[in-house]
């Protein structure tokens, strides 16, 4: 069984191939954001330097969000296009799934944070356990301070990592029980994608490509606006009235 | 016999469509997401880049399955490359369907192409008039676009002239959008302008006699003041004489330009082209001076995949596929 992972939920572009025998080849990039761009060479990269031909893909991974709205619809679109025209089933994953994942040999809480842009982030709480991590929270968007505000309640030892920990370490570090994560562990990786995703392949937790869905936590700008602006014209109205 | 898979997905119509040899449609799928923006009053991007993720699969499918070219050899299907509009558009947009297209040609090892989607538009004609004789002069007017091209053959445009401010689908829909007609504000207009008097208002005609560039804006404020004037102005006729104004300057010009350059044949393009007045008055223009008129289909002038896929056989031809490293352009310019 061979899988595709494709990952574009933050500013790094990525992918990698693999299966039973663990990540066979991985990609990735964090320059200038060009996902559209990267991603498809990328793959057909990957392909070669693996010796792996389209057809012998299985199944093809990728990371739903929540993330960059850009990048998630390269990587999802791209993902989506893959696996229809293979005819091959989906699974999709977090992306603060795949951050978690990375840093699970702690007993500390952790806390994966994704800029959401908006002053927000995307965040989640996870625990280690045998063979991965246990998320034990929802899936969240908050402002940083919301978040920081969270964590010291809890009492606990916190691992917080993620692009969200890197651009708001002053308001998420502050606390001695806080730990920040560093860039090496900022971005959700391609291999961790693939890994993840075999024992569900195994398992058969399959989606197919018209059914799965992006993760977006929060609606879309303009929705929030006109939802903003309607308000406003009932309170207006009220006052008036 | 070459067949390419098309997909467009540049603003608000996520659609997909194969196409023969550039010229037989064997499928052509169009998905409106009107309803979806509808309450904005207009295409709202995010929207849109949402919609088409969702539904670009569901349409290829469709597309794939009514031409019947599912299985070909090896269990790839029968086809020789796949297309997307790389642009103008709206970036989050586009980038769903060349992310798609680029994915697609990698998984069956076909050339990508990436295509114009002006010259799609430009294209959409010679799906049912495959003899068009060249030289021509293309009025292509749509939401994003209003421009004259002067076209000598496939690849081989020369811009005559084009809007210095809105383009004619934009001032139909924010004159719509001021009656409170709703949206699209093309279809509205026509619609409701039927019942009304195209000589009730004489708007003004914006640089009517010189060149070929046009204007829309002021027509625009022309009508929204005439409208805070006359607040019991009916308003199917400011609609009809708002239609008309738009349609006299057009056709005015577009006549100008194939009487100056001596061309053979002119040709409406883009989603204003399903307009009945400017389709109307193309023809009567047409009649008049003797020009071989090419109003091709309502579902040809507004954004489709064939057209597309007419488009991407010529670029093949002329010159190759795309790398798989192309970006999308939402400024992409025809020439
Ligand atoms: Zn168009």
């Amino acid at each position: 069984m061979i899988i595709l992972g494709i990952e574009t939920a933050t500013a790094r572009v990525g992918c990698a191939l693999g299966g039973v025998e663990g990540v066979l080849a991985e990609f990735h990039s964090s320059r200038d954001r060009r996902h559209a761009e990267t991603l498809a060479p990328a793959i057909e990269f990957l392909l070669r330097a693996a010796h792996i031909e389209p057809r012998e893909i299985s199944v093809v991974a990728v990371d739903a969000g929540p993330g960059l709205f850009t990048g998630l619809r390269v990587g999802v679109a791209t993902a989506k296009a893959m696996a229809q025209s293979l005819r091959v089933p989906m699974i999709g994953l977090s992306s603060l799934d795949l951050l978690a994942f990375g840093v699970r040999y702690t007993d500390r809480l952790i806390v994966p944070v994704i800029d959401a842009r908006r002053a927000e982030v995307y965040y989640a709480k996870y625990r280690h356990v045998p063979g991965g991590v246990q998320r034990v929270s929802e899936y969240r968007v908050a402002s940083p301070a919301e978040v920081a505000g969270e964590l010291q309640a809890t009492r606990e030892n916190c691992l917080v990592i993620g692009d969200g920990a890197l651009r708001y370490a002053g308001v998420l570090g502050s606390e001695a029980s806080i730990e920040l994560g560093t860039v090496g562990n900022a971005y959700p990786s391609p291999g961790a994608l693939v890994e993840l995703a075999h024992p569900r392949a195994v398992r058969e937790e399959f989606v197919h490509p018209s059914e799965l869905e992006v993760m977006y936590l929060r609606r879309s700008d303009a929705e929030i606006n006109w939802d903003a602006r309607e308000r406003g014209g009932e309170a207006g109205a009220a006052a008036a009235g | 016999m070459s067949r390419i898979l098309a997909i467009e997905t540049s603003c608000d119509e996520t659609a997909a469509a194969v196409v023969e040899d550039g010229r037989r449609v064997l499928s052509s799928v169009v998905s409106s997401q009107v309803d979806l923006h509808a309450r904005y009053g207009g295409v709202v991007p995010e929207l849109a880049g949402r919609a088409h993720v969702e539904l670009l699969t569901p349409v290829v499918a469709e597309a794939l399955l009514e031409a019947g070219v599912e299985n070909g050899a090896d269990g790839r299907p029968g086809l020789d490359a796949v297309a997307a509009t790389v642009g103008p558009g709206l970036i989050g947009a586009l980038l769903v369907g060349v992310s798609a297209a680029k994915a697609m040609a990698l998984a069956w090892g076909l050339p990508f192409v990436g295509v114009n989607h002006l010259e799609g538009h430009l294209a959409a004609a010679f799906l049912e008039e495959p003899e068009l004789e060249f030289p021509l002069v293309v009025l292509l007017v749509s939401g994003g676009h209003t421009m004259l091209v002067r076209m000598d053959g496939p690849g081989r445009y020369r811009l005559l002239g084009q809007t210095i401010d809105d383009a004619a689908g934009e001032a139909f829909d924010k004159v719509a959008r001021f009656l409170g007609l709703g949206y699209p504000g093309g279809p509205v207009i026509d619609q409701v302008s039927i019942e009304g008097d195209p000589k009730a208002v004489e708007f003004p005609r914006a640089l009517m006699d010189e060149g070929y560039d046009f204007s829309f804006s002021g027509l625009k404020t022309a009508v929204i003041t005439y409208v805070r004037k006359n607040p019991d102005a009916p308003v199917a006729d400011v609609a009809a004489s708002f239609q008309e104004a738009v349609v006299d300057v057009l056709v005015t010009k577009a006549r100008r330009a194939a009487l100056d350059l001596g061309v053979k044949g002119l040709c409406l393009a883009g989603g204003v082209a399903a307009n009945s007045l400017l389709r109307e008055r193309t023809l009567d223009v047409c009649i008049a001076e003797g020009l071989r008129p090419f109003i091709p289909s309502r579902s040809l002038c507004t954004d489709n995949a064939a057209m597309i896929g007419v488009a991407a056989a010529w670029r093949l031809d002329a010159a190759g596929p795309s790398p798989l490293d192309l970006a999308a352009d939402p400024n992409l310019r025809l020439i």
